[in-house]
């Protein structure tokens, strides 16, 4: 068998020995949590189809972590909405943002879910950021697999530099309450 | 022998008298107006009668003429089909465009249902004796009735879109 070459992800910054490395501890988190991002896929129209391409072999999403896909939001990091969202579909995605355990990342696919796309209608709600947060939006119609995993990428840079007590922050807190969540 | 129009007509006119009017065959399919208050029992009449047969329902739908004299400015279509003869009909009924208000049909045809509600839902008709007229597709929550024209069918809250990008104003070239 022909030798393979394992791609490997780097060690943060630290300062190492003999047997021993010393990092921040935020850095490690960071670390973990971006490569293991749990995706649960809210699809409801052709962007959903884009995400299958993303998930199967072609793209691989889970060359970064996103192996395991979630179909319980309790067991979510990393919520992806992908598709028009109509304002009777709003309280249902509420409610699977409020299932999400902290800590928990939205990334919006498509024009639709960002901002209401072609749609500018009475009945569809324009963008998700109207009712949940939103950390990465990726625009499209629908957006290439390429595109989502540099959406997915993006939001790893977030999570690798996020603060270990951003959750706790009265910044976090106060964008919560502008949501009333 | 398929079911003649003169036939249908007769036998209308001969049950109804002035209730049911204006008969034409519009876009291949015999059409007739019937006022408000009989469309129940000219319905019934149309489905029970043995020779008439109309035993079922195509479809129910609302319309909105916001320029017609207010007794008129709601319609409500009914098509029925007599599946042995292949025979389409197609009633209209004008209701009025403050207090828009007809019988309901859910005891003919079970189908009429959510058909009705969608016509509450889209025109605000009432459909007295309705088991359940409320919205089906809107949001709950919704307080207009979307499809009368003097709703405007974009929503208000949108905020990425700049008219002048969307040739919306007059003096944009």
């Amino acid at each position: 068998m022909s030798e393979t070459k394992t791609n490997m992800v780097a060690p943060p910054e630290g300062v190492s020995g003999e047997g021993f490395f010393a990092t921040k501890l935020s850095d490690v988190v960071g670390l973990a949590r971006a490569n293991s991002l749990w995706p649960l896929p809210f699809a409801t129209s052709c962007c959903g189809i884009e995400f299958m391409a993303t998930m199967a072999s072609h793209y691989d999403l889970a060359r970064f972590g996103s192996e395991r896909v979630s179909f319980s939001p309790r067991q979510a990091d990393m919520l992806m909405v992908m598709g028009t969202i109509s304002k009777k579909m709003a309280p249902i995605l509420r409610q699977v943002y409020e299932q999400m355990s902290e800590p928990r990342w939205v990334i919006s696919v498509g024009a639709c879910a960002c901002s209401g796309g072609v749609f500018d209608t009475y009945s569809v709600l324009q963008g998700i950021d109207k009712v949940i947060p939103v950390d990465v939006y990726v625009p499209g119609c629908p957006p290439r697999p390429e595109q989502i995993v540099q959406g997915v990428m993006q939001l790893q840079e977030l999570v690798k530099n996020e603060s270990v007590r951003r959750r706790n922050s009265p910044e976090y807190k106060e964008l919560l309450a502008s949501y009333n969540l | 022998m398929a079911l003649e129009n003169t036939l249908i007509q007769e036998k209308l006119t001969q049950k109804f008298g002035n209730s049911v009017t204006n008969f034409a065959t519009m876009r291949d399919i015999f059409t007739l107006e019937v006022n408000k208050d009989k469309v129940h029992e000219v319905i019934q009449f149309l489905k029970d009668d043995e020779e008439l047969n109309f035993h079922f329902l195509t479809d129910l739908a609302g319309i909105h003429y916001p320029d017609n004299n207010v007794d008129e400015q709601f319609a409500v279509t009914y098509q029925l089909h007599n599946w042995i003869e292949n025979t389409r009909i197609r009633i209209k009924t004008f209701l009025n465009g403050e207090n828009p208000e007809v019988q309901t049909i859910t005891d003919l045809f079970l189908c009429s249902n959510w058909m009705e509600r969608e016509a509450w839902d889209f025109y605000g008709i009432k459909f007295t004796g309705h088991p359940q007229l409320k919205r089906i597709l809107n949001m709950d929550e919704m307080v207009s009735h979307p499809m009368r024209k003097e709703f405007p069918m974009e929503d208000g809250g949108r905020t990425d879109k700049d008219d002048r990008f969307f040739g919306r104003t007059p003096v944009n070239c």
